[in-house]
């Protein structure tokens, strides 16, 4: 008995040498340690031994050659797998910079993109975000903001007129100015709103003027608010926006629907002064139209072109290369 | 509006520093856009004399010229005029000189020969029109100097102002003179004095018959007047403000105006119909030849002043006629000068289409006393050229009620610090406002103001507290952050907006901005009704129609792009759309439109259920609807309720036809008002089985009047709780199946939260499946 053992433990071992993959060794494991293996068969004839010492010598040597055997199956198991595997890794070998193109991902409109971070810094600074109309009657456009007719800053105005209602009585807005008195209307001060939007003038376009084009607008209303909170709330915008380098300025100016008013201008880090936009005060007669009492409550008003903040991020040269649709233009962005 | 420093100089003392006059006039409201330096020397520009010229073979348009610019040394300078001899003297720009128009000069060399500078025209130094050849100076003159030195040429400075609506007076220099004088706490210079009048008296009339357009009318007669040219620095100063120097006369008249603000007009005495002026408006359709040789057809809106005879001789505040000219013979002249009601002089200038220099001045509204500084300084300037002039007696000043007497305005110090946050005094406020002519007196804590005759833009307490910020200086209020208890944040709409449009990206497509205009015949072509808004006055005639659906634009982009070989571009726009209504507005609303090139139908679908998953929307496609314009049997109306709220679909292939397209085009529109107006509730958790799932695939031959959607339905209510997923996996059409029927095969994922699924729960649930799917014509396969 204990010679069938060694016979077929060394047998065993001796085609194990001779393995040449895991495949073998697995088809090895099943003829010696399987159901029907050589070596299990071996455990079935131990009871048919005369004595128990023979059985317990015969068993032990049969123990031990299983072990050994299964040790050395496992072991030379490992080491194909390992081999077998750092083959195949190598022939997964890819050349990860050949990509065949795919449709990928939209691309947002850059002038969306620069609305968006203005409202995103605006919300950081507290504001709200309202909208409105792009086609107005004259009086949200013009009267209640302080220009009734024949009001000569109309003439600053290019207004596209509507053929919608009685003549005269509609408009394309010609800025975002009328979602003010809308706010007005229906939100109670403390008014801290921004309000982004298409707008439009009947002017001859060129690399830096457009007939369509977008505005976003602030205005707060609130006891107590001064012409240097104005001022402060610019500021802030300024280092939000652009950057901590970054100041600001007003400048005297003149609208009709905020007194006193001013033109605010940036200074870049470098120290030139850009102009950027309009703002002040709000005129009290906008705020009686806006249904608000002057005495008791004071706000500012400010506004500039969205357009050219997309523009002037990304170099664009000519701000009618943003309105082509042109897929190689908005791919870039 | 050109400021000539030297002018402003004359009417308060300044010194040359022109930069920091110009910060002084930017920061009291009057943006200095730009300074000019008109005539004087070019820095850089020296005198040089011409050795010699030579051709070179190569060369047919310009020259070689060898000049000596007094060091001895040969510098050689290409050039393109051939009109110097050697000998003469001409300006030389050294490299490295930067031309009146910006053009900085280089050692560009030509035909590998490089050039010492340029040597220039007339025009190109700023001294007038002569561009036709080298401008050869004197021949005595020096050589290696600026040539304006040499020439004894003046310079004027001149500041560009942007003068705002709300300073009429600073159209003229002494109303930015007043606002300079107070900045550096000194006054202008006093008005000129009228000089006696002299016997004998001769008067031209005035006879106001329109007396409320024109309440205030004055004549004064002069004789002895001479005509001939103006002093060189009159005329140096209208050129500096972009006026031509005509005649003594005409350029005392423009330089007066320029100077004081006030417009006024001298006519030939002895032209003078009667002798005199009426002032009427016209008769419709009546008509005169003014100054520039037009005639002008007027209505009963326009006013005219006419001689004594009632001949037109002007049109008011615009224009004066050709038949008072002055002219050579001139020795009397009768000088108008009047204060116009300024609404109805814009509305002729409207009408007219003509804006002169006197009429922007009126309908802006002019000092209704400006008129005596502006006669007495007429007279002083035409002496200096027409020393035996007369200022005759009969000097006419007539005036209607309607002369407008300016305001006297409360201020309330308390709330003037109130709105600009720094608290003023009523003492400080007098010290502000005084020196630019509002006349205060102190009520208390506060100030009654009587305000000047050149400011007709302040009626109310808040332009005075403009004027005080102004003249404090806006960047010494501080800057503060108001205290708001306001959270920041975007609304609902706005949130699900952005989120839409994540979504989009993420669907791989790009956003479009088109034009909102569309041009007549677009929406026809697009198969939509044509009915729009249009504008009144588009800016490109025919260019007027207010889109009613997003989807003419995007077919342009989408043609535009194939027309530049992209094909398969998908596109979407959000944008407001304005169809009419017959409400005080149009029925404006904000949409999404879709356009998949190179993509079927099912595309359009795929993308409209990726959106409504992630949006929470939902809606019935209805395909028995089609919408106009899109594929008939391969479009759907998506409605809610019975309200449509969208299309979905494929683009007719006659529109793609139309618009130059040759891909087919998915197209996806929805109402995005309707849509985004209301916050989808949330997700509800449905638990997750730890039991395992089975899978049970089923196809069916199913009619094509079928929809699969009906099949769906019906395969979700038989089998209950038990399905947690169902997959179309295929569609099938053709060999082995009946005309008019196709095989749709359907994967069921069918799970319990309770248990492991034995396989006859899996055959009763395909029981039920097929009893429910064969009452609608659906027959199991296998």
């Amino acid at each position: 008995m204990i010679d069938q053992i060694l016979a077929a433990r060394n047998s065993a071992l001796a085609r194990l040498a001779s393995a040449t993959g895991s495949d073998a060794v697995r088809a090895l494991e099943l003829e010696v340690l399987g159901k029907k293996g050589s070596l299990t068969d071996l455990k079935a004839g131990l009871g048919r031994l005369a004595t128990i010492d023979e059985k317990k010598q015969a068993g032990r040597a049969l123990n031990e050659a299983t072990t050994e055997v299964a040790g050395a199956l496992a072991a030379r198991l490992g080491e194909f797998r390992r081999a077998e595997r750092a083959v195949q890794l190598e022939v997964e070998r890819l050349d990860l910079t050949e990509v065949v193109r795919k449709p990928g991902r939209g691309h947002a409109h850059p002038v969306t993109q620069a609305w968006q971070r203005l409202e995103d810094v605006f919300v950081g600074l507290g504001f709200q975000v309202a909208e409105g109309p792009e086609v107005e009657t004259d009086w949200y456009n013009f009267e209640a903001l302080n220009m009734p007719a024949n009001h000569p800053a109309r003439s600053m105005h290019d207004t596209f007129y509507v053929d919608h209602g009685a003549p005269g009585s509609t408009v394309l807005r010609t800025h975002t100015s009328p979602v003010q008195i809308r706010v007005m209307q229906t939100i109670p001060p403390p008014i801290y709103m921004v309000m982004p939007g298409r707008v439009f003038r009947n002017e001859t376009t060129d690399a830096t003027h457009l007939a369509v084009f977008h505005q976003i607008e602030g205005l707060v209303i609130d006891r107590g608010i001064t012409l240097a909170d104005l001022a402060g709330t610019i500021e802030a915008f300024t280092k939000a926006f652009f950057g901590d380098g970054f100041t600001s300025r007003l400048r005297p100016s003149y609208f009709p629907f905020t007194e006193p008013s001013a033109e605010f201008d940036i200074r870049t880090p470098k120290g030139d002064w850009l102009e950027l936009g309009g703002c002040g005060m709000v005129h009290p007669n906008v705020l009686r139209a806006g249904g608000i009492d002057p005495e008791e409550f004071s706000g500012f008003a400010f506004g500039f072109g969205i357009d050219r903040m997309a523009k002037e991020r990304h170099s664009i040269n000519d701000v009618r290369e943003m309105y082509t649709n042109d897929i190689r233009f908005l791919e870039q962005f | 509006m050109r400021i000539v420093h030297s002018m402003l100089k004359d009417l308060v003392a300044i010194d040359d520093d022109f930069d920091a006059i110009a910060d002084i006039i930017t920061n009291v409201g009057l943006a200095v856009e730009d300074i000019h330096h008109v005539g004087g020397t070019v820095a850089g520009v020296i005198t040089a004399k011409v050795l010699r010229t030579e051709r070179h073979a190569d060369a047919a348009k310009v020259h070689r010229v060898f000049v000596d610019a007094g060091d001895g040394i040969e510098r050689h300078v290409w050039c393109g005029a051939f009109n110097m001899q050697p000998g003469d003297v001409i300006p030389l720009a050294t490299p490295g000189t930067v031309m009146p128009d910006g053009r900085a000069i280089e050692p560009k060399p030509i035909l590998g020969i490089s050039s010492d500078g340029m040597l220039c025209s007339a025009r190109e130094l700023d001294m007038g029109d002569d561009h036709s050849g080298i401008l050869i100076l004197p021949a005595d003159t020096p050589l290696g100097v600026p040539y304006g030195e040499a020439l004894g040429l003046e310079k004027e400075v001149v500041y560009d102002i942007d003068v705002l609506r709300n300073r009429p007076d600073a159209y003229g220099h002494l109303g930015v003179a007043r606002d300079v004088a107070a900045k550096l706490g000194i006054s202008v210079t006093p008005a000129p004095v009228l000089p006696p009048s002299q016997a004998p008296v001769r008067s031209a009339t005035v006879e106001l018959v329109d007396g409320d357009r024109c309440p205030r009318f004055t004549s004064i007669v002069l004789s002895g007047v001479k005509v001939g040219p103006s002093p060189d620095w009159i005329a140096r100063r209208l050129t500096a403000s972009g006026m031509r120097p005509i005649n003594n006369v005409v350029d005392v008249s423009n330089y007066v105006m320029l100077e004081t603000n006030q417009p006024n007009h001298a006519y030939d005495f002895d032209t003078l119909g009667g002798g005199g002026f009426r002032v009427r408006l016209a008769r419709e359709g009546e008509t005169m030849i003014s100054l520039d040789d037009s005639e002008r057809t007027l209505t009963a809106d326009d006013l005219l002043i006419c001689d004594a005879t009632d001949r037109p001789i002007g049109i008011a505040a615009i224009m004066g006629g050709q038949n008072t000219e002055i002219s050579d013979t001139t020795t009397a002249i009768a000088l108008e000068s009047a204060w116009f009601e300024p609404a109805a002089i814009m509305r002729t200038v409207v009408r007219m289409g003509l804006r002169t220099e006197a009429s922007a001045r009126f309908e802006r509204g002019m000092d209704t006393h400006g008129i005596e500084r502006s006669t007495a300084r007429f007279v002083e300037l035409l002496r200096l050229t027409c020393p035996d002039l007369v200022v005759h007696e009969g000097a006419v000043d007539a005036r209607a009620p309607q002369l407008p007497v300016p305001p006297v305005l409360r201020v309330r110090s308390a709330r003037v610090g109130a709105l600009l946050g720094t608290p003023f005094t009523a003492q400080q406020i007098r010290t502000l406002i005084e020196p630019i002519g509002f006349v205060c007196t102190e009520v208390g804590d506060d100030l009654d103001v009587q305000v000047p005759t050149w400011r007709p833009d302040c009626s109310g307490e808040v332009d005075l507290i403009e004027e005080v910020a102004r003249l404090h200086g806006y960047d010494l209020l501080g800057k503060t952050v108001p205290k708001s208890t306001q959270p920041g944040g975007l609304s609902g709409v706005q949130q699900r907006r952005r989120r839409l449009r994540d979504v989009l990206l993420g669907l791989g497509l790009t956003e479009a901005m088109p034009h909102p205009f569309l041009t007549a015949g677009e929406l026809e072509k697009a198969g939509l009704p044509a009915e729009s808004v249009r504008l009144v006055n588009p800016l490109v005639v025919g260019d007027d129609m207010l889109r009613t659906s997003l989807r003419p634009g995007l077919l342009k982009a989408i043609a535009f792009n194939e027309s530049h070989r992209r094909s398969g571009v998908a596109l979407f726009e959000i944008g407001h759309v304005y169809p009419p209504s017959n409400d005080v507005l149009p029925a404006e609303y904000e949409a999404l439109g879709i356009v998949i090139a190179g993509a079927d139908a099912p595309a359009a679908v795929a993308v409209w259920r990726e959106l409504a998953a992630a949006m929470g929307w939902g809606a019935r496609l209805d395909q028995s609807n089609v919408p106009a314009g899109l594929h008939p049997a391969r479009s759907a109306t998506l409605s809610l309720g019975k309200d449509s709220i969208g299309v979905v679909g494929e683009v007719h292939p006659d529109v793609a036809d139309a618009f130059d397209v040759s891909e087919r085009l998915a197209v996806l529109e929805l109402n995005l008002s309707v849509l985004l107006a209301n916050e989808p509730k949330p997700a509800a958790w449905k638990p997750t089985s730890r039991f395992p799932s089975s899978d049970l695939d089923l196809a069916f031959m199913l009619p094509d009047s079928v929809t699969a959607e009906k099949l769906d339905k019906a395969i979700r209510q038989s089998t209950g709780n038990l399905l947690v997923d169902l997959t179309l996996f295929d569609v099938y059409r053709g060999t082995g199946l009946p005309e008019g029927t196709r095989s749709v095969a359907y994967r069921l994922r069918l799970q319990s939260l309770e248990r492991t699924l034995a396989d006859d729960d899996v055959a009763a649930v395909r029981a039920k499946v097929e009893a429910a799917t064969k009452k609608m014509g659906a027959v199991l396969r296998g």
